[in-house]
């Protein structure tokens, strides 16, 4: 593959400024005014910051739905019939508890995965979606492209704590002695991520390389 | 630059834009085992391996067999104080089928279990003619694209981290033994993890395209305009 300009230093020629739109999807490329890719099928959107409201949207929901999920209890264990005791275990709980018990690297995996990295998306992705199509110098680009490529990475791994609920809820049913059951937090914390990886497989990374950003488009 | 009969500005042909920074490129015939990356974002566009259709028909397989035995077998084996609960995810399945978690449920199902068992067969459906030469079957196109639709959504890998959390949380409650259906999602790891390398999207949609799949824009209304 090579640029038709040639010159790998100098000004790359996008296919929006050639008048053409690329298939995000398989890389194919169509005339502007061509809706839907005859290759993959996928259909083609334009780099501008209209696509950012779905972004928007989804992050939106992303963020209410992690409120409950941090709130309400991910898990409800109950021993010996709960004659021994019934215990409740938010996110954060949850995790003081693997403290307590002194597994100190499996505590911090669950609160990377459960606390840090869904926090660190919703500012991420906020951050992406407010400089998106700002002008921008090459290097600044490159990080922006490397903070979304994190993102769109790390956003699945956040689900841990939705398995480790489901495992142990199906584990733990051992009657009498003890049993497991999932709380509404792991509902809604499970919602909460599917919604940002949405979020983020909305945004187009094309903007971030767009120098100039169609003002008026964004009302 | 020269004008050639490489591509065409004016429909596209020829052409490929970057999907990460929508940067044009000329497609160009690669040798196996090259990589070719974006000139401005550094994205690998295209690495075409010898024999890769064929190595992720193999492991598109291998990952089936896997998964169906995942689900069969029994998972993990717990027992305390005389009472035990070996369970395989079916059985788990089973046991939430009427419960209000039952959305939870079969979405953490699908996502480790029916999701990669579809990816698998769906890819072997785009790749099985492709590799033998013949015409790719009517929905092609539309199956590759899905498959890599659901790539993020497919969490076998993610599974069974959240399983290693699980067994020490559970370790100090009861004895805990692992099952053979949680090594097989152990080796779904590694399959996935050789599967990405010999994954090149940009080879695969080439070869359904030049395998006869209607994709040219139709008729260049304007032979001669270059844009």
């Amino acid at each position: 593959m090579s640029a038709p300009a040639g010159d790998h230093q100098g000004p790359v020629l996008t296919a929006h400024r050639a008048g053409l739109i690329g298939c995000h999807s398989c890389g194919r490329v169509w005339p502007q005014d061509q809706e839907q890719c005859n290759r993959c099928g996928a259909h083609l959107r334009p780099p501008d910051r209209r696509g950012l409201q779905a972004v928007w949207a989804w992050w939106l929901a992303g963020l209410i739905a992690y409120i409950p999920a941090n709130v309400f209890p991910m898990m409800r264990t109950q021993t010996f019939a709960g004659l021994a005791g019934n215990s409740e275990a938010t996110i954060l709980g949850g995790v003081m508890e693997l403290i307590h018990y002194g597994s100190y690297d499996i505590a911090i995996i669950v609160f990377v995965a459960s606390i840090i990295v869904p926090v660190g998306k919703f500012l991420a992705i906020a951050w992406l979606a407010t400089v998106a199509g700002r002008p921008a110098t090459v290097d600044q680009a490159h990080t922006r492209l490397k903070v979304y490529e994190v993102v769109e990475f790390i956003g699945r791994w956040s689900m841990i704590d939705v398995f480790v609920v489901a495992i142990l809820s199906a584990l733990v049913q051992l009657g009498f002695v003890a049993s497991i059951h999932p709380g509404p937090a792991a509902v809604s914390f499970a919602l909460s991520v599917a919604f940002t990886m949405l979020s983020a497989q909305s945004f187009d990374a094309r903007l971030i390389w767009r120098g100039l950003p169609l003002r008026s488009s964004r009302a | 630059m020269e004008r050639d009969d490489r591509f065409d500005l004016a429909t596209g042909r020829g052409l490929m834009a970057c999907p990460r920074c929508d940067a044009l490129h000329v497609e160009e015939q690669m040798d196996l085992g090259e990589t070719a990356r974006c000139v401005r974002c550094g994205t690998v566009m295209a690495k075409p391996r010898d024999g890769a259709f064929a190595q992720l028909i193999a492991l598109s397989f291998t990952s089936m067999v896997l998964l169906v035995g995942a689900v069969f077998f029994p998972f993990l084996e717990v027992s305390t104080m005389g009472f035990g609960n070996a369970s395989s995810l079916f059985d788990v399945a089973l046991a939430f089928a009427d419960g209000i978690l039952l959305p939870l449920v079969l979405a953490v199902l699908a996502m480790i279990i029916g999701l990669p068992i579809f990816r698998a067969f769906l890819l072997l459906y785009t790749l099985v003619p492709l590799a033998q030469g013949r015409t790719p079957y009517r929905h092609a196109a539309r199956a590759f694209r899905w498959s890599e639709v659901m790539r993020p959504w497919s969490m076998a890998e993610i599974f069974v981290i959240g399983t290693a959390v699980a067994l020490v949380k559970v370790a100090g409650l009861a004895s805990v033994h692992l099952g053979p259906a949680f090594w097989a999602f152990c080796a779904l790891i590694f399959v996935n993890l050789a599967s990405r390398a010999f994954m090149c999207q940009t080879s695969i949609w080439d070869a359904i395209e030049d395998a006869g799949m209607a994709t040219e824009f139709p008729a260049d209304p304007r032979p001669g305009v270059d844009g």
